[in-house]
């Protein structure tokens, strides 16, 4: 059973990806800020992250750079899924490490097809 | 040599010459001809064939007599930069063309003056050019060893003569304008200031180190000779006395000389050129007198005992050894030096003769009939005629009367004649209370000393006569003897003259001066004159005149002598600067002063005057009413410097204007980032329906309850989104002012009650109390909807950064002044210092931080910070509390409100 976590500060996003990826069968991790993910990783190694960039206390840049540090996370792919689409915003998402950037609003089915194909 | 080839390499020497003149001519702001040092070269003009001959002369005679001419020069030039400038100032804006125009216009445009400045200049230079003649005919003659022909057609010097008169009269009267520049002449007698120097020092080494071992040798071999020593020590305190005077005599040549007074300001470009002239003049004349004498004590070894004439002696020793290339060169700097001051003296002095003395005279009613092709015409021609006839008259005098003195003593005595215009024209620029009729009675005093002491006894002298005017006085008084006045007897002739006649020209003009007052038109330009640097960007402010005048008329004077176009174009320009609507009709002074600078270059400033008052009616001022006026401009003056003041304050409003281009891209660069989150803030929303839609969509399995919370979660954000709307709506109407306020009378107690009602269910979640300290009915005069909705912002926001539990709010309503104040103070993280200012501007967390999340739409604070300033009261955050306690005050009473 592979691992997601999602990490967003708006529960009815969180919601409609929880439980769409729970019907795909992964095994869901959730976090409203960056904080919150950053305390899940400590224990928990999950194959894919879907990352907010603004969230409160600890945006989704910041939580990216602390992931990357990590060798545990060494293996662990990263999704950005935000509302900032501007070229430089993705370009800057990119260039910290992430494996793909989504933009908001999203097509759920995308999400789940962009998490396979990356798992494969 | 033969005179032929003499003649050739001559022709050959002024074609060259006349090609400069005529490229620099051609050269449209050249370099060439615009810089310090072609400035500085030609004020060498001052160095005549008297000096490349003459001092040899004197060195040889007399010992170190000649070297006062130059001192004088070297130690008044410093104080060009003070003096000189003074004087281009003045000439400039005034558009005067000669000294006789300089002189007249400060002394009230005095025709008569400009007349006898004129007549002076002419006595004075008119022999001295003759000299010059004589000296190239001289040593044409040296260098040929030809004797002289009585006949005219054999004379080289005519030839030289004519070629020079039409040189001159060409290039001298390219424009009718004589305050225009003549880049022409000025470059060539640059470039003969050059070579004059060049071959002078070339026979000065040549002599030294050649002929002889260096100085030590000159000097070993003419200690021997007799006199040596006497000739060269100063002599005791009369021959000092002398040295003096000489010196005293040279530096106001320097300054009045026609052709001096013509290269060094008619001819400035520009201002700072004297900077360079400064440095640059006294040291050509240093290095011109460094070989005057080895080169006449040379001579004197040479020809110790022999009857020579010591003026030649820079061309009788390079042929004494049979250096012919030597002569000639020498001969060709001599020749340089001879009519560089011909053409420049002709210049100047016919300039004087046309604008000073024919066309205010004569002319100017012939002038007044006819139109502009015509009148300048005839003003060209008779400059032309002048300078011609000028250099023939002394081409005939040179010829007839045999100018039996040495180059120096007739060129001394032109230095005589010429100072008698010092008091007059250094009155003019330091002294406000000159007049005409002292500058005119001093001037005369002055010459006729000079006659009375210098030029009967040398008429005397050429004439041979027996007279005993000369050993007895006038009709036998011992004390009126020319050379020894007042049993004066220890001062040479020239220092003699120049002392007596200074002496009695400066006491006339300053008696004279303060017995007679000026009219109030000398007042007005002794003003003008003394303070030209007040004045010097619109000195038409400065001139005085009361009358009727119009336009018209003064246009149509102008025309006449300008042509249609460059009157248009003056005007236009004259209206632009002082802001003058075209249709006005009436003349005021500074046209008046302006029409008449316009004309001055024509016809000089006596004539500009006479035509400009034959169509205008002025009325006498009185002398009190002009000072008054003058201390008024003063005044103006200082209105001026607050001008300056006013256009630094412009300065400094341009920095800001700066500052707020830099704060107005930093706006743009917020509303960039405000379109930014909004959209950001209006896309959440819209992925959470989109998400559940897509969800319901797809899924069939879904269990009841979940369909109903993603229905539920569809609802609420589209209720969200709602609400956005409506604050950015909100927001955009406050800040385009299309927002109203409708304020009355209202009890603000109950409006704070009314704004808790929605947020009940909040309070009640998060556990918060709330207490309201204040009397039951406070009264305030508001738009009830407007802070209901104020009430509500600030309540929520409390109550979101409230401890969960044991949030505790206070509101409190107090009654200061004309204000009612109430403030939210709640127990909190409350707010960074930093942002108390800050959080009231739009999605300032957001904004601030970028990447922080706003709680809540971050426009609520923004909003009411509009609301509470539309009522014209004031919201600002209370610091050094506990907690956040956010304040705001409403008027009491309607009239605040406005």
């Amino acid at each position: 059973m592979k691992k997601i976590l999602i990490v967003d500060d708006e529960p009815n996003i969180v919601m409609s990806l929880e439980y769409t990826f729970k019907k795909h069968n992964y095994e869901v991790f959730i976090a409203r800020d960056g904080q919150e993910a950053l305390d899940i990783l400590k224990n928990n190694f999950p194959d894919v992250i879907i990352l907010d960039v603004m969230m409160p206390m600890v945006d989704g840049y910041a939580t990216l750079e602390q992931i990357k540090k990590d060798q545990n996370l060494k293996h662990t792919k990263v999704i950005f899924l935000s509302a900032k689409n501007k070229e430089s915003d993705i370009e800057k998402g990119l260039a910290l490490g992430a494996d793909c950037y989504l933009t908001k609003p999203f097509s759920i089915k995308k999400v789940v097809e962009q998490v396979a194909e990356l798992l494969n | 040599m033969n005179s032929i080839v003499l003649l050739l390499i001559l022709s050959v020497y002024l074609a060259v010459l006349f090609f400069i003149a005529h490229w620099a001519e051609k050269k449209e702001n050249g370099k060439w001809s615009n810089n310090p040092y072609i400035y500085s070269l030609s004020l060498a003009v001052y160095c005549t064939a008297w000096t490349y001959y003459g001092s040899i002369g004197v060195a040889a005679d007399n010992g170190l007599s000649y070297l006062p001419i130059y001192l004088g020069p070297i130690i008044i030039a410093p104080s060009w930069i003070l003096i000189l400038k003074k004087i281009i100032r003045i000439s400039r804006v005034n558009k005067i063309s000669s000294i006789a125009d300089f002189i007249s216009l400060r002394y009230g445009n005095s025709r008569f003056l400009g007349a006898i400045v004129t007549v002076i200049c002419l006595s004075g230079i008119i022999p001295y050019i003759a000299l010059q003649l004589k000296a190239i005919s001289e040593t044409f003659h040296v260098v040929t060893k030809t004797a002289t022909s009585s006949n005219i057609l054999d004379d080289t010097t005519t030839y030289v003569a004519v070629a020079l008169a039409l040189f001159a009269s060409y290039y001298g009267t390219r424009y009718v304008d004589a305050s225009e520049k003549r880049k022409g002449i000025v470059t060539a007698v640059a470039m003969e200031s050059i070579l004059k120097l060049v071959f002078f020092v070339i026979i000065g080494i040549y002599v030294t180190y050649f002929v002889f071992d260096g100085f030590n040798d000159i000097y070993e071999k003419a200690s021997l000779l007799k006199n040596f020593k006497e000739k060269n020590t100063i002599g005791g305190l009369p021959q000092a006395i002398n040295w003096f005077l000489l010196c005293v005599l040279s530096m106001f040549a320097i300054f009045l000389l026609p052709r001096q007074f013509h290269v060094s300001v008619i001819e400035n470009n520009r201002e700072n050129h004297i900077n360079t002239a400064v440095w640059l003049f006294p040291l050509y004349l240093l290095i011109f007198n460094i070989f005057v004498y080895p080169i006449a004590w040379g001579g004197n070894i040479l020809f110790a005992g022999k009857e020579v004439n010591s003026d030649a002696y820079s061309l009788l020793i390079p042929q004494l050894f049979n250096n012919k290339t030597l002569t000639v060169l020498v001969f060709l700097g001599g020749f340089s030096a001879a009519i560089s001051m011909i053409v420049v003296s002709s210049i100047g002095l016919s300039t004087m003769i046309t604008n000073n003395v024919l066309i205010p005279y004569n002319l100017i009613g012939k002038l007044k009939g006819s139109d502009q092709t015509i009148s300048s015409r005839k003003i060209l021609n008779s400059r032309k005629i002048g300078i011609f006839s000028l250099i023939i008259l002394s081409y005939f005098i040179y010829r007839f009367f045999g100018l039996d003195y040495s180059l120096v003593s007739i060129g001394l005595v032109a230095f005589v004649i010429i100072a008698q215009l010092g008091p007059a024209f250094f009155g003019a620029l330091f002294w406000r209370r000159g007049s005409r009729l002292g500058a005119v009675y001093s001037i005369i005093v002055g010459f006729i000393i000079c006659i009375y002491t210098l030029l009967i006894p040398y008429s005397i002298g050429i004439t041979n006569s027996e007279s005993t005017f000369i050993s007895n006085g006038l009709f036998g008084f011992h004390l009126l003897k020319p050379f020894q006045l007042f049993g004066l007897d220890y001062l040479q002739p020239v220092p003699h003259a120049l002392f007596w006649s200074l002496l009695f020209n400066v006491i006339t003009y300053f008696s004279v001066s303060v017995s007679f007052k000026g009219n109030y038109r000398e007042r007005n330009y002794a003003e003008m004159f003394v303070d030209i640097s007040k004045y010097i960007t619109n000195h038409e402010n400065a001139f005085i005149w009361k009358g009727t005048a119009y336009r018209n008329d003064i246009e149509k004077v102008l025309v006449r002598f300008l042509g249609e176009e460059r009157t248009n174009r003056a005007m236009n320009i004259f209206n632009v600067k002082y802001n003058i609507d075209i249709n006005q009709e009436l003349a005021d002074a500074r046209l008046i002063k302006f029409s008449e600078n316009l004309l001055t270059g024509h016809i000089g400033t006596a004539s500009a005057r006479i035509l400009i008052s034959s169509v205008v009616k002025e009325e006498k001022i009185s002398l009190p009413e002009v000072l008054k006026i003058l201390e008024e401009s003063k005044e103006n003056i200082i209105i001026n410097k607050k001008l300056t003041e006013t256009s630094n304050e412009l300065k400094e409003i341009t920095a800001k204007l700066q500052n707020a281009n830099l704060s107005l891209m930093v706006k743009d660069k917020q509303k960039d980032e405000f379109l930014d989150t909004i959209t950001h803030e209006l896309r959440t929303p819209i992925t959470a329906i989109r998400a559940a839609s897509e969800i319901l969509h797809d899924d069939d399995e879904i269990p009841e309850e979940l369909k109903k919370q993603f229905l539920q979660n569809i609802i609420s954000e589209s209720d969200r989104l709602n609400r956005l709307i409506d604050k950015i709506l909100d927001l955009e109407k406050f800040e385009t002012g299309k927002q109203t306020i409708n304020a009355t009378k209202s009890n603000l107690i109950e409006t704070i009650e009314n704004s808790m009602e929605p947020l009940k269910q909040l309070i009640k979640n998060k556990g918060v109390t709330i207490y309201l300290e204040s009397k039951s009915k406070v009264n305030a005069y508001y738009d009830e909807d407007r802070i209901f909705q104020v009430m509500t912002n600030l309540l929520a926001n409390s109550i979101k950064f409230c401890p969960e539990k044991e949030g505790v709010i206070i509101i409190k309503v107090e009654d200061i002044e004309d204000y009612i104040q109430t403030s939210v103070h709640d127990n909190g993280k409350g707010i960074n210092d930093n942002d108390h200012e800050a959080i009231f501007e739009k999605f300032y967390q957001s904004v601030n931080q970028n990447i922080k999340k706003p709680v809540g739409s971050g426009l609520g604070l923004a909003i009411c910070k509009q609301i509470i300033e539309y009522h014209k009261g004031k919201i600002w955050v209370q610091p050094s509390v506990k907690g956040a306690c956010v304040v705001f005050t409403l008027p009491k009473n309607k009239n605040l409100e406005n």
